[in-house]
């Protein structure tokens, strides 16, 4: 791909208001959404707002929807987006705007303070340590890809069209939840949070906070539909309660 | 914990349909809408029928088990308690438990929630409805009961593997006894089997049960085992569900049409 021009509709604004504004940029190949918004920021306009770190999808910073579809800037591949129209670069809209591309996503860290803190069992050896299987890592070990970009947060319909920011954690509050009740040394017990303050029932699993993950973690597979099926052991089969499940 | 304020961009999906999305988001929704609908109108459709459901050795998965019904019921024929004004098909008795167990489904409520309920219509996607109460209370709560109609699931997949096996041996009309042998509808009815199996194994409440309740897999290598045979299904949820409902509708139509006489099995040997 040679050099060529590509027209980027990015939104400008705050919380007073804004519009889209139109900018032309060259692109080349092997850029990325990011690399093109940089360019307008340091040709074009110097006051555009936009959140970055590592360029590499490992941050979760430049967290924003492009043609409407919540992804990293910096994992968007020019390439893989049509040139031939405007680009749309606008902010997450489940969050509080700061400016232009910049959103406030402090909530989704206060929320999960409201989350119990892992508990390791008592130490299996004398010398105060733990013994650990690989096999029960691995599982949990997909939840620790997390970078905590909230794109799971931000496409997730209860809290980006119902608001239900009090009654519901989230996917990303939940898989942080099925990393701490699936760890083979935790003790502590999060099924009642779960239930009746952190709203696991809202998920209809539509699966959308799978979707757009840049690490690809299964969210709704491998955590949400696990914490529902340990909760339908503690609270809704009777014959899980005579085997002692859910306790 | 104080709600965060609502975000002021004045773009943000509201109605019903809005969306900043470029791509066609109404599709998979279409898809799954036409399909499913179709599914379940024929499927109701062929449970009345009450007939051309048995050709040969072979027996529509609509109709399995023939608890009762025809001669070759497990039980007997109609049963004397079932009332005369009411309408007999042997499928009424059976097939609420593999409609339980599709409707139940994780895959399927996402997607119906989508294609039926517009809950969302598709990713970042504006809703109808304002108000939303999930699968929190009454009624969609009772969507955990999903783990018994698996198990239930599991048992008529055993009925389903005696109905692939019957479908080998064939009737010889010279001798009157059975012989071994393939048509297109024993091969159709092993690939059935086999769909459904597969959907089956895959299913998330059991790939829980087996294992997933766990810690600690590694102390119980067996469910270790099972957890990661069920998982392995699992990642392809949504192909096996798919592709097994699709199937059992054509497994239906084949015997129906064959029963009807517009088909001929071919006997491979």
């Amino acid at each position: 791909m040679t050099a060529t021009t590509a027209t980027f509709s990015i939104w400008r604004g705050d919380r007073q208001g804004g519009k889209l504004v139109e900018y032309q940029t060259e692109i080349a190949e092997g850029m990325v959404v990011l690399d093109a918004v940089r360019r307008i920021q340091a040709d074009q306009a110097n006051d555009l707002a936009v959140r970055w770190n590592c360029k590499a999808g490992k941050c979760g910073s430049c967290a924003a929807e492009i043609n409407g579809k919540p992804r990293l800037m910096c994992m968007t591949r020019l390439s893989d987006v049509p040139t031939n129209r405007p680009i749309l670069v606008e902010p997450m809209r489940t969050f509080p705007l700061i400016r232009d591309l910049v959103t406030d996503v402090s909530w989704n860290f206060e929320k999960k303070r409201t989350v119990r803190k892992f508990t390791p069992r008592k130490p299996d050896a004398p010398d105060g340590t733990w013994r650990m299987a690989q096999i029960d890592v691995d599982r949990v070990q997909e939840f620790r890809k997390c970078i905590e970009c909230f794109l799971c947060q931000n496409v997730c319909h209860v809290l980006r069209d119902h608001q239900l920011f009090d009654e519901y954690i989230g996917p990303r509050l939940l898989t942080h939840s099925a990393a701490l009740e699936m760890h083979p040394l935790d003790s502590d017990h999060r099924l009642s949070d779960l239930r009746f303050t952190q709203g696991i029932g809202y998920c209809n699993i539509t699966k959308c906070c799978t979707k757009v993950c840049p690490e690809e973690i299964k969210i709704t597979d491998n955590a949400i539909i696990p914490l529902k099926e340990r909760l339908v052991d503690r609270y809704f089969d009777p014959v899980a309660w005579l085997f002692g499940a859910g306790r | 914990m104080a709600a965060p304020a609502r975000i002021e961009v004045p773009r943000r999906p509201a109605r019903f349909g809005q969306s900043s999305r470029t791509d066609p988001w109404w599709a998979a929704p279409t898809v799954v809408f036409i399909v499913l609908s179709a599914f379940v109108i024929y499927s109701i459709w062929a449970a009345l029928q009450g007939r051309d459901y048995r050709w040969g050795p072979y027996l529509s998965p609509l109709y399995s088990p023939e608890l009762f019904g025809g001669p070759h019921a497990f039980i007997g024929g109609k049963p004397g308690w079932w009332p005369d004004w009411l309408f007999w098909s042997p499928a009424i008795l059976i097939l609420w438990a593999p409609a339980g167990l599709r409707v139940t489904c994780y895959y399927y409520r996402g997607a119906y929630y989508k294609a039926f309920w517009a809950d969302p219509p598709s990713c970042s996607v504006g809703e109808p409805r304002q108000s939303y109460r999930g699968e929190n209370s009454f009624p969609l709560i009772l969507q955990n009961v999903h783990r018994y109609f698996i198990y239930l699931g599991l048992i008529y997949l055993v009925f389903l593997l005696h109905d692939a096996w019957e479908g080998l041996w064939f009737p010889n009309p010279a001798t009157g006894h059975r012989v071994f042998g393939v048509g297109v509808g024993s091969i159709v009815l092993i690939v059935n089997m086999t769909l459904l199996s597969g959907y089956s194994f895959g299913c998330h409440s059991l790939r829980h049960l087996v294992g997933g309740y766990l810690k600690q897999l590694s102390g119980c290598p067996v469910r270790a085992r099972l957890f990661g045979c069920a998982s392995a299904f699992n990642r392809r949820h949504m192909l096996w569900a798919w592709m097994s409902l699709c199937f059992v509708a054509f497994t239906d139509i084949y015997v129906r049409l064959c029963a009807m006489g517009i088909w001929t099995d071919w006997r491979i040997f």
